[in-house]
């Protein structure tokens, strides 16, 4: 390979921000996706380039709780990323949270790394809270947990969930979502990643989900649609989560209106980059835009 | 030999229900999740004594098997319990991706298995479960053979850590098993020593075993010797191998297809270690059908009777060689007057 990669060890802290804070962070993690995919020579950039704003003013913003040196805190809010091919930003977001060094986003999809394909809670990379990858079960899990944190202990931690716009075409999906409904679960905050984009075309035209806002409503969700690219938009949308769960009101579902590949001028709103990785002279071009 | 003797009936279903209300006394981190059939299943004896650990998720068996992973990802011990048709299959995904690859600390009661379910029909036997599961890395399966049993074995996959499937069926059937006998998950019963031909069963069929010995010793003073194979996942192949050497001729019975379920998990233990001859007693890659519970293993063939024609051809197949002629397709043949 040519072209020379390396990760900076940069990392950045969890706290409230300034919205022009987010750029650097997310600009890292962009970057971070395209050159662990260069290497792996394979794997999804498209999702992950779309919904990076949302993970960086969830993860650096103040918003979730959680400690990277102690991982397993038994205080901490969880982050489940039901959309298990999206992992490229989860990773990213980890390392550069302190989970591990930024350094292992070069073992990618490679044997034995433990950043596998897809999430695997076997291989005990810290902050993963369980593996993902078969659309519509992470969601289901992410009810689990919150029922266990809600209903169970009736503690003050909170759960997380990114799925895809075009994972909503799964069953399971559904059946999460009746339940964390009917069960009220107000700590928990379902974020759908809404590119409309899926491997095989548009989401609209493949199958439609829409609308999304309605049919989350009719399941009794608090829905705030955002546009997902808007750092402001995106806090308020947390906030508004937050004043759900103190008011022991309704599930929160954040619809995120995204561009798969942002960021990047060639892959934006290109549905052909959900599964594929950029060969070396795209992946240069991509980060020379990265600036 | 002592003859092992029954003392009434009473349905594994229950075993599984007490037992989990043993556990939750025990552990409070035993947490119930109910799709519905509670009442079937027998969850509701948990969910009435501990309703604040009891989770209502409805006919959703995907999200019930998933949800039940995220609460053992929070350190609780769940149980979701529904019938082996829908608890096995409906969520077969979940099972293998959420629960198995995990390593998630989550137990699935698998009722009403088998063709015992009975007038329900085909939709509701569920006869194939045993082969997918047991294929399953870290799974643990277990199918106990009456009520004490499965009371006894609900306990242990909830002491133990890591995924289990305990499966059980509807009906009442024979208690033999007593309460101070040993469960150990992974460890075989030897409920009879003999020499001549060794019966391996689980489930419902433990029990026709039993009668089938001693029809054996009866009429042909044959020694037959009788392993309830509880534990199909780890297998005792200790047991297994020692029996084969032992008896030269194997036999075993279960309310299962005869394909993938305890009989290949026996016959690949002996083919690798001691290959003797050996028949299958189980459901001929049919479905089943409408009737009453044991009518319908009369008609399929899951009876003491078809017991003791297996074991009458495997010891003849062991005595004279390949050169048996397998032209005993009816039981009739062997049973004739019985």
């Amino acid at each position: 390979m040519s072209l020379e990669i390396n990760f900076s060890t940069k990392i950045f802290d969890n706290k409230v921000r300034e919205h022009n804070e987010y750029d650097e962070i997310a600009l890292t993690i962009r970057q971070d996706i395209i050159k662990s995919l260069v290497l792996a020579k394979s794997g999804h950039p498209g999702g992950p380039l779309g919904i990076t704003d949302v993970m960086s003013v969830l993860f650096f913003g103040g918003i979730m709780k959680y400690d990277s040196s102690s991982p397993d805190w038994s205080g901490r809010d969880r982050f489940v990323l039901s959309a298990g091919h999206m992992a490229p930003v989860l990773y990213s977001t980890l390392a550069r949270a302190g989970y591990f060094p930024t350094e292992e986003l070069k073992s990618l999809r490679k044997y034995g790394s433990r950043l596998q394909g897809h999430p695997g809670l076997d291989m005990n990379l810290p902050g993963i809270e369980t593996s993902s990858g078969s659309l519509g079960q992470g969601v289901s899990i992410a009810v689990g947990m919150a029922m266990s944190d809600w209903i169970i202990d009736k503690n003050d931690k909170k759960v997380f969930c990114i799925t895809g716009d075009g994972e909503l075409q799964e069953g399971a999906c559904w059946e999460a979502a009746m339940a964390a409904g009917s069960h009220k679960l107000s700590n928990f905050c379902w974020i759908v990643d809404n590119n409309d984009c899926q491997i095989d075309g548009r989401v609209k035209d493949i199958m439609s989900v829409y609308p999304i806002k309605e049919k989350f409503e009719s399941f009794n969700f608090d829905v705030i649609e955002i546009d997902g690219h808007d750092y402001n938009q995106i806090k308020e949308a947390f906030d508004k989560f937050e004043e759900n769960y103190k008011n022991k009101g309704l599930p929160t579902c954040i619809v995120a209106k995204t561009y798969m590949g942002k960021g990047v001028s060639f892959m934006n709103d290109e549905y052909k980059w959900h599964g594929n990785p950029p060969n070396e002279e795209q992946a240069e071009i991509a980060l020379s835009e990265l600036h | 030999m002592t003859r092992i003797e029954s003392y009434g009936n009473k349905p594994t279903r229950d075993g599984f229900g007490l037992g989990l209300v043993e556990l939750g006394e025990k552990d409070e981190r035993i947490v119930v999740i109910g799709a519905d059939v509670s009442g079937s299943v027998k969850t509701s004896y948990f969910q009435d004594r501990f309703p604040e650990r009891f989770i209502s998720v409805g006919v959703a068996e995907q999200n019930a098997t998933t949800v039940a992973v995220g609460l053992a990802l929070s350190g609780k011990v769940p149980f979701f319990s529904s019938y082996s048709a829908f608890a096995a299959f409906r969520n077969a995904d979940q099972i293998r991706v959420s629960i198995c690859y995990n390593e998630a600390n989550v137990k699935i009661g698998g009722g009403h298995s088998g063709l015992t379910v009975g007038p329900d029909g085909a939709t509701h036997q569920s006869l194939e479960e045993v082969a997918f599961l047991r294929t399953l890395p870290n799974m643990t399966l277990i199918c106990p053979a009456d009520y004490e049993q499965a009371k006894k074995a609900t306990i242990a996959i909830g002491e133990m850590v890591g995924p289990a499937y305990l499966r059980f069926g509807r009906p009442s059937v024979p208690m033999f098993t007593k309460p101070e006998d040993e469960f150990i998950i992974g460890k075989a019963d030897l409920l009879r020593e003999g020499s001549d031909v060794s019966i391996v069963a689980n489930g419902i069929m433990v029990w026709e075993a039993l009668k089938a010995a001693e029809a054996l010793k009866e009429k042909h003073n044959i020694n037959a010797e009788v392993i309830n194979c509880h534990t199909i996942k780890p297998i005792d192949e200790h047991a297994l191998v020692n029996s084969a050497k032992k008896c030269g001729a194997m036999v075993t019975a279960e309310e299962h297809q005869v394909h993938g379920g305890l009989s290949g998990a026996v016959a690949e233990v002996l083919v690798k270690n001691y290959p003797i001859p050996m028949e299958f007693v189980g459901v001929k890659d049919t479905f089943g059908g409408s009737g009453e519970p044991f009518e319908l293993t009369e008609l399929f063939g899951l009876t003491w009777k078809e017991i003791y024609a297996s074991a009458l051809l495997a010891i003849d197949r062991k005595n004279n060689g390949s050169s048996v002629i397998r032209k005993v397709k009816d039981v009739a043949v062997y049973t004739d007057g019985m």
